[in-house]
């Protein structure tokens, strides 16, 4: 029997991710993948998995699997108080599940995304390389379902060696994030204005961009009604729509965009934007 | 001639590369392509050239020396020549129902009546200069300078798969049921994306598009 995990309650929203689709964008095919790509690395490494095995992304707790088969597990990201059976399970750890077993994971107080990997990782088909779920083109798996059966795989690198890692879970309160200089800098009348004001995560936020609310960051008077050609965006890119609230792209967002870019965030501090909670305060600081 | 690049920064492992127009783009993503499919230096780091209507986006993998990087892509545009005439490209004719929705509209914006709205869209190939908007979407140019429109100011909720349309100095064609705020002509039924087919994009970059009428 191919050991899986059956899918009691997929809670708000959890998907299949891993490290992307890489050399699509020419087509409109964004990268997608974990948007914590830190705390995604370090369950499968922990499990001694290949690189780039699918693992799953929890958006803000509430998932529940039953085991088929016996099953080596690994929680990071977000600390979603976790349960086997009842019994309160670590995260940065291997976790030993049985066949029958339920993991359950409840709402974190801190962060957003928590990761679920398996040793083997999960059978997902790629798509264009990849098994990530894209929310923004469709491409990849559906959100995962209640009722649903994912196959646990076999791609495993080496045996574990770490039982745990010691790792600082994602922050409450507020967050600081490095951003370098981007494309369109010298459109805004005073860009360090970015940095001088404390923004709260929308919670219109999602994998596509995380939007922030705050005091608008203005144009230079002669860029005020002018139109940009699109051009391309990155993960991490802070757009400047003409209202001058910034959304910070994140791995679903449009491949190309007709707003200003300001800023760029540090690909270590995305993972870190990946995991605010909305309402949480955030603070950007120039490199 | 070479071409005039700006080299804007873009984060950690990528150059925003600006030119003039989307000739110097189109002159400078063929001759960059050849160099990332060769792989020397650091174009065996690129992963991905994204045209737009006036940047070329060069993306490299994370461990990528920016500054090699930038040096290569300023000396490929001395290379570069945006005057030499491209290569012929591959065809593709999309049978069009010119039955769509902002038809008439389209034809009063450009004093046009429909059937020469029709005509135009028609009679002139098209070129596929970017993608970018969704998987599939291609930004078609180089068709007749009367069929410039603006985009609704308010997009559509619902474009349906395959509507064909007009916004600015472009063309394009919807790949997939999505919102959308380009002028409406008509539509086909050619598949413009399928993930199973290699590639899974019907309208790459460099593909010359001609438009042909059918029956309603």
């Amino acid at each position: 029997m191919t050991p899986a995990v059956e899918v009691l309650d997929p809670g708000p929203l959890t998907l299949v991710e891993d490290l992307g689709r890489v050399g699509h964008l020419a087509v409109g095919v964004g990268r997608a993948g974990a948007a914590d790509v830190g705390s995604y690395l370090l369950g499968n490494r922990l499990l001694g998995n290949a690189t780039g095995t699918p693992s799953l992304e929890v958006t803000f707790g509430g998932l529940r699997l039953r085991a088929v088969g016996e099953l080596l597990v690994c929680l990071t990201g977000a600390p979603a108080p976790a349960e086997l059976d009842g019994r309160a399970a670590p995260h940065n750890a291997l976790v030993r599940v049985r066949d029958g077993q339920v993991l359950s994971l409840g709402m974190p107080s801190a962060g957003l995304r928590t990761y679920v990997a398996v040793r083997g990782g999960f059978d997902v088909p790629p798509v264009l390389g990849s098994a990530s779920s894209d929310t923004m083109s469709g491409l990849g798996p559906a959100p995962l379902a209640a009722g649903q059966v994912l196959e646990v795989g076999t791609r495993t690198e080496s045996f574990p060696v770490l039982d745990a890692a010691g790792v600082a879970d994602p922050r409450s309160g507020t967050v600081v994030l490095d951003v370098t200089p981007g494309p369109r800098h010298d459109w805004f009348a005073d860009p360090a204005a970015l940095a001088s004001t404390t923004w709260t995560t929308s919670s219109r936020s999602d994998r596509r961009g995380i939007r922030l609310d705050g005091t608008p960051v203005e144009r230079l008077l002669d860029r005020r009604d002018a139109e940009l050609a699109s051009e391309a965006l990155v993960r991490g890119a802070i757009q400047v729509p003409p209202g001058g609230l910034p959304v910070l792209c994140l791995n679903d967002s449009p491949v190309t965009g007709g707003y200003p870019v300001i800023g760029v965030v540090t690909a270590a501090c995305v993972d870190r934007a990946a995991q605010l909670q909305p309402g949480q305060p955030v603070r950007f600081a120039w490199r | 001639m070479p071409v005039d690049v700006r080299l804007l920064p873009m984060g950690e492992c990528a150059w925003l590369v600006e030119t003039d127009d989307l000739e110097s783009v189109l002159a400078l993503e063929s001759t960059l392509g050849g160099l990332v499919e060769d792989g020397d230096g650091p174009w065996g780091e690129v992963d991905d050239l994204v045209p737009a209507a006036r940047t070329l986006l060069v993306v490299a993998r994370a461990t990528t020396d920016l500054t090699a990087l930038a040096h290569a892509i300023r000396a490929a545009a001395t290379d570069a020549d945006a005057t030499t005439p491209r290569p012929a490209s591959r065809v593709v004719e999309v049978p069009v129902r010119y039955d769509g929705p902002d038809l008439d509209a389209v034809a009063a914006q450009t004093g046009l009546t429909a059937a020469e709205v029709v005509s135009a869209h028609t009679g002139t190939p098209w070129r596929v200069a970017f993608g970018g908007f969704a998987p599939g979407f291609a930004y078609l140019v180089g068709g007749d300078p009367r069929l410039v429109v603006p985009r609704h100011t308010e997009p559509r909720t619902r474009v349906p798969a395959g509507a064909v349309g007009l916004a600015g100095e472009f063309s394009g064609i919807y790949p997939r049921e999505s919102p959308g705020g380009w002028q409406l002509l008509g539509t086909t039924d050619l598949v413009l994306w399928d993930p199973d087919r290699d590639p899974p994009a019907l309208l790459t970059p460099g593909t010359t598009v001609r438009f042909v009428e059918v029956p309603r």
